[in-house]
């Protein structure tokens, strides 16, 4: 049984998805964390 | 990990290729020069439209808009690829020069363009979020994949798409849309024949060779040229409007109208280019001319409103 074998620039291209997927992934949480405390705050300031 | 019997994964050349894209590959489907002039006129109808909004809902609103606008980039190069690969301007795109496939360009475009218009109305307002799905939906299918190649008048109809985000931008803050941000949308929609046919003369070879129906090919450069004066004058007149309507200075509108007459100036210069001028001077500087105009404007039209706001003057 063999596995596909990448090639040099597909692991690199793989790694640089993966590493901006995180940043994304990671913004992403932060972006609702940031939302929920502004509306949060917004209603109980209102 | 994908268990293949005997299977060489090489890109292009196996039966199944994976993929090379970079992160910067997607980030070039996003067309970023296209989004910093909508993130641009976003900001101007957030801060010229009345009333307030939390300034990271602001920043959050600018970000939805600047993703959305990507997206339909994305969608964009996902459906012109086959004409983009012919064109000198876009064939090193991602799609045409090989480095992002199709499928993954479609995607890419599908998913942002969800999470934009969605993030965007749980933030700040349901209105401005359908405006930012109607603009994605205006540019990828209603120009790219309907007008664009079948009309000579694709891009004046299709320049609505690029019109919207001062609306979006507007539209975060009142909740609403009204008849100032009807003329912020103006200037962005007049403006773009004139910016984009400058652009069609002097690439006018490219559109033919694609078959892409640009007024130049079809109406000739003579029409063409009596058009591009036409449209700026109308820019030049919607731009002094924001005085009228009270939502601008006078001091904008002098600023206003006197960029106006220089993007007139350069529209007759256009207009008095010999006839199958090769160079095609006059209509290079109408179109380096026309994006300084019109990040000219809506900076002026948020000076003025920021001088008012803080006072800065008496």
């Amino acid at each position: 049984m063999e596995t596909v074998n990448l090639t040099e620039n597909q692991k690199k291209s793989r790694r640089g998805r993966n590493v901006a997927l995180a940043v994304v992934l990671f913004a992403l949480v932060v972006l609702f964390y940031v939302i929920t405390l502004v509306k949060f705050t917004g209603g109980i300031a209102g | 990990m994908a268990v293949i019997e005997h299977f060489e994964a090489e890109s292009g050349a196996g039966e199944i290729a994976l993929s090379e894209a970079t992160a910067r590959d997607f980030f070039e489907l996003l067309k970023p020069r296209v989004m910093s002039l909508v993130v641009f006129t976003a900001l101007a109808g957030l801060v010229v439209a009345p009333g307030t909004i939390n300034p990271v809902l602001g920043l959050i609103a600018i970000l939805c808009i600047a993703v959305g606008a990507g997206a339909s980039g994305a969608l964009n190069m996902w459906y012109d690829a086959d004409i983009d690969a012919v064109m000198s301007r876009t064939a090193r795109r991602p799609i045409p020069a090989g480095r992002i496939r199709p499928e993954e360009a479609l995607a890419f475009g599908l998913t942002l363009s969800v999470f934009s218009v969605v993030i965007l109305g749980l933030a700040v307002n349901w209105l401005s979020a359908g405006l930012l799905a109607f603009t994605i939906f205006f540019y990828a299918v209603v120009y790219t994949m309907w007008l664009k190649r079948s009309t000579p008048q694709n891009i004046v109809i299709g320049g609505a798409a690029g019109a919207f985000p001062p609306m979006i931008g507007w539209a975060c803050v009142t909740g609403g849309v009204s008849i100032e941000s009807v003329v912020l949308f103006l200037i962005t929609f007049l403006w773009t024949p004139a910016h984009f046919w400058a652009l069609a003369l002097f690439k006018m070879r490219d559109y033919d060779a694609v078959g892409v129906p640009m007024l130049p090919n079809v109406a000739g450069e003579a029409t063409t040229k009596v058009q591009i004066l036409a449209y700026a004058v109308l820019t030049a007149a919607i731009a002094v409007v924001p005085t009228f309507l009270g939502f601008a200075s006078l001091g904008y509108g002098v600023f206003a109208a006197v960029l106006g007459a220089g993007f007139v100036w350069y529209s007759l210069g256009v207009l008095f280019m010999p006839e199958g001028d090769r160079a095609m001077v006059p209509a290079k500087k109408l179109f380096a001319f026309s994006i300084l105009y019109l990040f000219a404007i809506f900076s002026g039209l948020m000076l003025d409103h920021l001088v008012a706001a803080f006072g800065w003057v008496s």
